[in-house]
């Protein structure tokens, strides 16, 4: 644990419990994932329950309690995106990464999830690859935006 | 940028600058809104910079990325002014030509512009395009030719007069009457008056105050919020400004969703520039009042956009709501007094101010005033951000302003307000658009997202998918959502999986009528308008799959069946590449077979093969 | 959170009262008072399920709906968290609450069909059989909460919370490992309406929640008083030594 580097993360906010969303946000960005001996300093330092970190970081989908790929990819399945073919997109990236979503690949170098809506509903079926968006994502793109990554 | 010190001297800065900005001046602006970003606006934005400064305009032009403009399914949008003229479809390959022939001689590049669907008839000019001229601006208006992170630009269109008016001419009170004379209602989705929700604050009891900007748009299909947030974000702190100094509030949260990073990044300069200016902080422009906003993200939950639940989640609970009453404008955040209001509410607020309240109840309906931002997608050929007059009808947005269905295929449904909407079929095409009269046919207004289907949806289908959505977002806390949303996600796998029975509409009828009324928020209240709006109207459909075990519109996979026409099949082998789970085979370039022990009906073969040699039925 | 938010509500000093009507009859009670608490002092009865008098209120199940307003402006709200107000008016039994109440137990009885007090309470509704698909035939547990809200606003240490949302929501301590707040005391395992949190004791040693805790014996007469842990933790609260914790209450 690196007590250095979770301090620095605490040390911009005020030491509330309100501000325990925000700190678990900020570690998420960081690491990647919310590892357990950090929640419990964290736990501490705001002074809340390990429960209620516990329950915060299983509630929120943007939390991880295990790390995720070197590269997200989010693929939406809002509305429009679902009826111009997002779940076939999903399959075409489930079989080609040999990922299931919400998983992470064995080389850690992709995990895949769905998400409700990325607000690029004009350009479905839409993914984001980490920061970038991508859209209008039939399957026979798929192979082509991978190779970006591999 | 200065730090204001009193009205004139912000007058004076603002006479400054409109004469810095030469409205002659040409002006090239990219839109960099939700749809053209991830078509590669920036790209195109980087080719114009090279293509101008290789014709020496660079100096005489100006080049900015504006906010959405509009017309998302012809992105990348480029505007040029003064002339405003709007090209489609920007490649980075067009981006000399339009240097060439618009900027330096001042032509059209015709292959660029707009062209009538129906008529074909060819419009250059934002002002004919119908798209365009149907709207009503106030909300939307400035964000196709802001620089959204210049707060001069934002000034010279007239950005913070509201506050000298409110400061100096109005009382708190006044304010509020203000906008309870407007008939603003909530934009967020309840609809609920606006100005009565301010009062009620005001009213309550207590000196420490909250004013919360609810940024959580979940709905899947809207983005209004979002391109207002990123295009347009000094409105919403001007809007905030104003609703705190009428209830009495000191502190402003925006709250914005985790899955709109741009967002976030542009409220936070803009708060930074405003607290520069003065706009924010103690003694705005020396009136004496104080206030501040802070910037606090989601995390990835739709139950937050929910009043109470976003308010435990700012305090650093779980998202889940709380009983009501006591209502959050008399015990909010931290217990004390909020009103929370959605993004388009906020946004709308300092024309009201500017205009007056008069101006602003004279558009619209007896009930539902103003305007209303929709962001019209799905099976419709213009999808992009449209803001209409409330009363406009469907029939309009649709086919008007929306051009009508791509391919000439029929209309089905529009789906308006989210996943706590109804489907609404072609026999209310003419019904005016306002909070009563969709709740009127089983739906609601919502946030605003109008999905448009056509005959390629499965109203079965679309039920299934918002319930699957809405399970998956319920917070969990009462039974009747939580276990209600799992029953009913059950009931509609086995409908698409053909093990349907006629007793399973009735059994959904049952719970839906316990959910509507014993659910604590309005995820579980309305998670039932899907399911009984498809019933009502589209019953035939769930028929077919119950009792033919049958998709009329073929979608729903496990009723499908995928073969190859060993007549058209060339054996190209593009099907058995894509195919998941192999269950393609065949000798190359001979026709192919689909092993149907194997088939999983993904339908990928079906999207990729080039030949129409994949049938389904 | 419902706790800040009752204590708002509750103004303690002045007893005033209100007139309202439940069910028609005109009753006056103590302002501070929710239709719940009213209403079973006049003798109406309210099934409840996740509600606990010496808890706050939670307002999950929905058992306790009620029917308030008038006319065709009537809606069902929780009666454990709604304040009574004058000339409100109150339907403990109308149809719309007895249909929500049924679909209530009925999805209950899908969910932790093996729930003796779910069944008995269906039953008492007219409901023998749920037209629900059941997931789990051996579960229990309701997802009430009120071991949760034991453990944090009773016992104190938050041991253990709702881990999850709707699709996998569960109580759980956290991260699914031994808890380190957990003091043993079992009052979670006692508050339990349908007997889900398994504890056992055996040669001594009390396992709850997947934790051991050894057991302190009475100094004199060697009976079992409490886990170790729990008694550390009362001298911890009180101030007073451990020492005079060790001999239990008979003993005493």
């Amino acid at each position: 644990m690196d007590q250095a580097r979770l301090d620095s993360i605490l040390s911009r906010y005020g030491g509330e419990p309100y501000d325990l969303i925000p700190v678990l946000q900020d570690i998420q960005d960081g690491y990647g994932f919310l590892p357990k001996e950090e929640l419990k300093v964290v736990a501490k330092s705001l002074q809340v329950p390990v429960t209620q970190v516990y329950s915060v970081a299983t509630f929120y989908k943007m939390f991880s309690l295990v790390p995720k790929g070197r590269n997200q990819l989010k693929v939406c399945l809002g509305t429009t995106c679902h009826l111009k073919g997002g779940n076939r997109l999903v399959d075409s990236l489930e079989s080609r990464l040999g990922v299931e979503v919400g998983y992470t690949s064995k080389d850690g170098e992709f995990s895949l999830e769905t998400v409700g809506c990325l607000g690029s509903c004009a350009q479905a079926p839409v993914m984001m690859i980490n920061d970038k968006y991508y859209a209008r994502v039939t399957a026979d793109k798929v192979p082509k935006i991978l190779k970006m990554y591999q | 940028m200065p730090r204001f010190e009193s009205v004139d001297h912000l007058t004076q800065y603002r006479r400054e600058v409109k004469a810095r900005l030469d409205p002659e001046r040409p002006q090239v602006l990219v839109c960099a809104g939700p749809g053209c970003l991830p078509l590669g606006s920036e790209e195109v934005a980087e080719a114009f910079k090279e293509a101008l400064a290789e014709k020496g305009l660079d100096a005489k032009v100006a080049l900015k990325s504006s906010g959405c403009q509009g017309l998302c399914a012809l992105g990348v949008r480029v505007l040029i002014r003064p002339q405003e003229i709007t090209y489609q479809k920007v490649t980075v390959e067009d981006v000399p030509e339009i240097v060439e022939t618009t900027l330096v001689n001042k032509a059209i590049v015709d292959r660029l512009i707009y062209q009538d669907p129906a008529t074909e008839a060819k419009s250059a000019h934002k002002g004919e395009i119908p798209f365009y001229k149907n709207q009503q601006p106030i909300v939307l208006r400035k964000l196709d030719i802001l620089d959204p992170e210049s707060l001069d630009e934002y000034l010279a269109l007239g950005g913070y007069r509201s506050l000298r008016k409110i400061f100096f001419q109005m009382t708190p009170e006044q304010v509020v009457d203000a906008v309870e004379s407007s008939g603003l209602r909530g934009r967020g989705g309840a609809g609920f008056p606006t100005g009565r929700k301010w009062r009620i604050c005001r009213e309550a009891e207590g000196a420490v105050k909250f004013i919360i900007c609810n940024g959580d748009e979940g709905d899947p299909g809207a983005f209004m919020d979002r391109a207002v947030m990123e295009g347009d974000p000094h409105a919403v702190i001007e809007g905030m400004i104003v609703g705190a100094y009428a209830i009495g509030a000191r502190q402003g949260h925006i709250y914005v969703r985790h899955e709109y990073p741009l967002a976030v990044k542009r409220l936070k300069i803009a708060i930074e520039q405003a607290r520069e200016a003065g706009f924010l902080g103690k003694n705005i422009l020396r009136s004496g009042f104080d206030f501040d906003i802070k910037v606090s993200q989601g995390s990835g939950a739709f139950v937050c956009g929910e009043e109470t639940a976003l308010i435990n989640s700012i305090e650093g609970f779980i998202g889940e709501p709380d009983n009501r009453p006591p209502y959050p404008a008399q015990s909010g955040l931290f217990g004390l007094p909020t009103v929370i209001n959605n993004v388009e509410t906020w946004a709308n607020v300092p024309e009201i101010i500017n205009m007056g309240a008069d101006w602003y109840a004279a558009i619209g309906t007896e009930k539902s005033k103003g305007t209303k931002v929709f962001s019209l997608v799905g099976a419709v050929n213009h999808t992009g951000l449209v803001e209409v007059p409330m009363g406009t009808s469907l029939r309009q947005i649709v086919y008007d302003l929306g051009g009508g269905i791509p391919e000439g295929r029929p209309f089905k449904a529009v789906q308006t307000g989210g996943p706590s909407g109804g489907c609404i079929p072609e026999q209310f095409l003419d019904l005016p658009v306002d909070y009563d009269s969709l709740q009127e046919v089983g739906s609601i207004m919502g946030s605003g997202g109008m999905i448009v289907m056509d005959n390629t949806s499965c109203m079965v289908d679309v039920a299934r998918y918002f319930i699957g959505f809405l399970h998956a977002e319920s917070c969990g806390k009462c039974t009747p959502c939580r276990e209600g949303l799992t029953q009913l996600k059950y009931i509609y796998e086995e409908i698409t999986s053909g093990r349907g029975e006629m007793e399973h509409l009735t059994l959904m009828e049952d719970l839906c009528r316990a959910m509507a009324s014993a659910s604590i928020c309005g995820l579980g209240q309305s998670a039932v308008n899907p399911v009984l709006s498809t019933l009502k109207y589209f019953r035939d459909e769930y028929e077919a799959h119950i009792k033919e075990k049958k998709c009329p519109a073929l979608v729903c996979r496990p009723l499908l069946k995928y073969t190859i026409d060993p007549e058209t099949c060339t054996g190209c082998l593009a099907c058995v590449r894509e195919c998941p789970v192999g269950a393609i085979s065949g000798v190359k370039k001979e026709a192919q077979e689909i092993d149907q022990e194997l088939c999983i009906k993904c339908g990928l073969c079906y999207e990729v093969c080039q030949f129409d040699s994949v049938k389904r039925e | 959170m419902p706790t800040k938010r009752l204590a708002d509500q509750v103004k303690a000093p002045t007893i005033e009262e209100v007139g309202l009507y439940i069910n028609g009859i005109f009753i006056r009670a103590d302002s501070s008072w929710t239709v719940l608490q009213a209403a079973r002092a006049h003798g109406f009865e309210i099934p409840t399920l996740c509600y606990h008098p010496d808890l706050p209120p939670e307002g999950q199940c929905r058992l306790c709906v009620v029917e308030v307003g008038e006319g065709d402006r009537t809606r069902l709200v929780n009666s454990c968290t709604y304040l009574v107000g004058k000339d409100l008016q109150v339907q403990t039994h109308s149809e719309r609450v007895i249909q929500a109440r049924r679909i209530v137990l009925e999805l209950l009885m899908a969910r932790a069909p093996a729930a003796e007090l779910i069944k008995d309470l269906a039953a008492q509704h007219g409901v023998y059989e749920t037209r629900f698909h059941i997931d789990d035939p051996e579960e229990r547990c309701i997802l009430c909460g009120q071991c949760v809200r034991t453990c944090r606003e009773i016992v104190g240490v938050s041991a253990i919370s709702m881990a999850n949302r709707t699709p996998e929501k569960q109580v759980a301590t956290p991260f699914k490992e031994e808890s380190e707040a957990c003091i043993g005391c079992g009052s979670c395992a006692f508050i339990c309406p349908t007997n889900v949190i398994p504890y056992t004791e055996k040669d001594g040693i009390r396992t709850i929640w997947g934790r051991d805790f050894e057991l302190q014996p009475c100094k004199v007469c060697g009976n079992y008083i409490a886990p170790k842990a729990q008694i550390e933790y009362w001298a911890e609260v009180t101030g007073d030594p451990v020492e005079s914790f060790l001999v239990c209450r008979d003993c005493r």
